[in-house]
């Protein structure tokens, strides 16, 4: 096995077990966004596997950096302790949900089993930054103009929903 | 086994970690007593030999080794030991991509000095940086501690913000350099542009005195990016949290914020992070603003061209190499006393001010720092 495949593996694991630690972990809402970071950064490793450099140092800038701050910080203003949460949650959806998500990834592994396409050689400075800017200021400039207009009414709305209670 | 790497790794931990930090809080408590006109740390003594105090960053270590380790009551056990890692690892593994010396040849391999030379190094040290602001975070959290918890949720707003003015402020940089590697930025700085040489772009060069031609300066950063200069520094210095953006651990309100409940080698451990993030900002500042390893005026290849015909090329890189790593421990020096004068100087900021300078100031200065720079860049290299 070489290295690169050691490593993905490594960090496979990592990201899957992490998940799992933070979907199972009920009581302690910091352990489970703790676990949630360490998803992102496997996560981000395997982009970088992948070649998809950007991709991966944003996703672990973002998301794991953050976003997941920010959770953090409402989960400990709210400061939830494992005593707060009542002890018997409804089992029906639970079971539901597992089933549902089990069911899906059954779904996805058999699709991908049939046509895993051929691997290819990548072009020179595939997934960098040069790379991703001349294709979102480019081929789809469009999206990413749009995007950019979304989070800014996302941005006005948060401001007017926090500024709402405080009079003029 | 890549040896060469190991090599550089080793070279890193054992100049920035084991020699530079202990050095680093020494200078903090000798520079404060220069300032404040007092004799200042020259209490710790060996057998009566006291060496203008520099045995106490030794006195420390062994103070907080040997201190009674406390982990509070109602604790989370596990993330109250993790949190300090968190800190002091993030701080460390910055110094992977930053370059302190240029490429050097010796015979047929090239060595160049730098533990990961990646593409997006910048970048790297972003997401470090992000990863890091847990270590602070957590620590306040698990300490079941209220001042603890206030620090903390202090520590998580201040590290977000300044986050986003930190990466705005660099992208004049990007834009003048083109590029996102730090050894590439350090290249493009070892050279020299003549003053106002940029008129020529538009023809009006030739009504200027011929003297004018004559005054070169190096490509540094801070030259051709002086407001990111200033902005970088201080976003990046309140991503540190030491005074005055220290109202994390602001002792006069929340007895020590975060770090409240640490003790013996756990509290150690945020004390070294923050010494070595001193020591990282300052090797980022030198390379980014300071042309890193270059020496001004002096290219390396004007230097390895004026040794080589009478030592022969090997030794002329050497020469090079040795010269440009001293140059850069220099810069890190000159950064680190800029640090320590601001902290000894500023009193500490107000929480609200601390935002206001981040949101009301520092971010629309970089937007504008970006359009400008850009319109400029346009207008010197066409829209070709």
């Amino acid at each position: 096995m070489s290295f690169d495949a050691v490593l993905f593996y490594l960090f496979g694991a990592l990201a899957v077990g992490s998940a799992l630690a933070m979907v199972l972990n009920l009581r302690n809402t910091v352990a489970a966004a703790m676990s949630l970071v360490v998803t992102m950064v496997a996560l981000g490793g395997i982009y970088v596997l992948l070649q998809a450099h950007l991709v991966a140092v944003i996703q672990i800038m973002v998301y794991g950096g953050a976003i997941v701050v920010l959770f953090i910080f409402v989960v400990m203003l709210l400061n939830l302790r494992s005593d707060s949460f009542p002890p018997g949650r409804i089992r029906a959806l639970k079971l539901l949900g597992s089933a549902v998500g089990i069911g899906a990834l059954v779904r996805f592994l058999g699709a991908l089993g049939a046509h895993l396409p051929e691997a290819r050689a990548l072009p020179e400075g595939f997934g960098g930054y040069r790379h991703m800017g001349r294709a979102l200021f480019t081929d789809y400039v469009l999206p990413f103009e749009m995007t950019s207009l979304l989070l800014l009414a996302a941005i006005v709305g948060a401001v007017i929903l926090a500024k709402r209670r405080i009079g003029p | 086994m890549p040896w060469d790497v190991l090599a550089k790794t080793l070279f890193i931990v054992i100049v920035a970690v084991a020699m530079f930090a202990p050095v680093v809080t020494w200078v903090e408590r000798k520079q404060s007593a220069v300032m404040q006109d007092r004799i200042g740390a020259n209490r710790a003594d060996l057998f009566g030999i006291r060496v203008l105090g520099l045995l106490h960053p030794a006195a420390d270590v062994l103070k907080l080794i040997t201190k009674e380790d406390v982990v509070p009551e109602g604790a989370s056990r596990v993330m109250h030991m993790v949190a300090p890692i968190i800190a002091a690892v993030a701080a460390i593994i910055s110094f992977a991509v930053i370059p302190y010396g240029a490429e050097y040849r010796f015979g047929d391999s090239v060595v160049n000095l730098v533990a990961a030379d990646i593409d997006w190094g910048l970048l790297y040290i972003f997401a470090v940086g992000s990863i890091a602001a847990y270590g602070t975070v957590i620590a306040g959290w698990a300490s079941n501690n209220n001042w603890s918890l206030l620090g903390s949720l202090r520590a998580s707003a201040q590290m977000i913000s300044y986050e986003v003015t930190l990466g705005l402020s660099v992208v004049g940089i990007f834009m003048v350099f083109g590029t996102l590697r730090l050894t590439d930025m350090a290249f493009a700085q070892d050279a020299t542009f003549r003053l106002l040489g940029f008129l020529e772009a538009f023809g009006w060069w030739d009504p200027l005195p011929a003297w004018l031609g004559w005054i070169r300066l190096p490509t540094w950063g801070i030259l051709l990016q002086p407001l990111g200069f200033v902005m970088f520094l201080t976003a990046i210095m309140a991503e540190n949290k030491r005074p005055p953006f220290d109202i994390p651990e602001g002792e006069s309100e929340i007895v020590a914020g975060y770090h409240t409940e640490y003790s013996g080698m756990r509290f150690g451990l945020f004390y070294m992070a923050e010494f070595i993030e001193v020591i990282v900002i300052a090797g980022l500042v030198a390379t980014i603003f300071l042309g890193g390893w270059s020496i001004p005026w002096l290219p390396q290849a004007t230097l390895i061209g004026a040794v080589t015909p009478v030592f022969g090329s090997g030794f002329a890189n050497l020469v090079c190499m040795v010269a440009h790593v001293l140059t850069f421990l220099m810069k890190v020096v000159v950064m680190i006393w800029l640090q320590m004068a601001v902290r000894w100087t500023l009193p500490r900021f107000r929480y609200d001010q601390v935002m206001d300078l981040c949101w009301k100031i520092l971010l629309p200065l970089s937007l504008a720092n970006v359009f400008v720079t850009g319109t400029i860049l346009l207008l010197i290299r066409g829209l070709g």
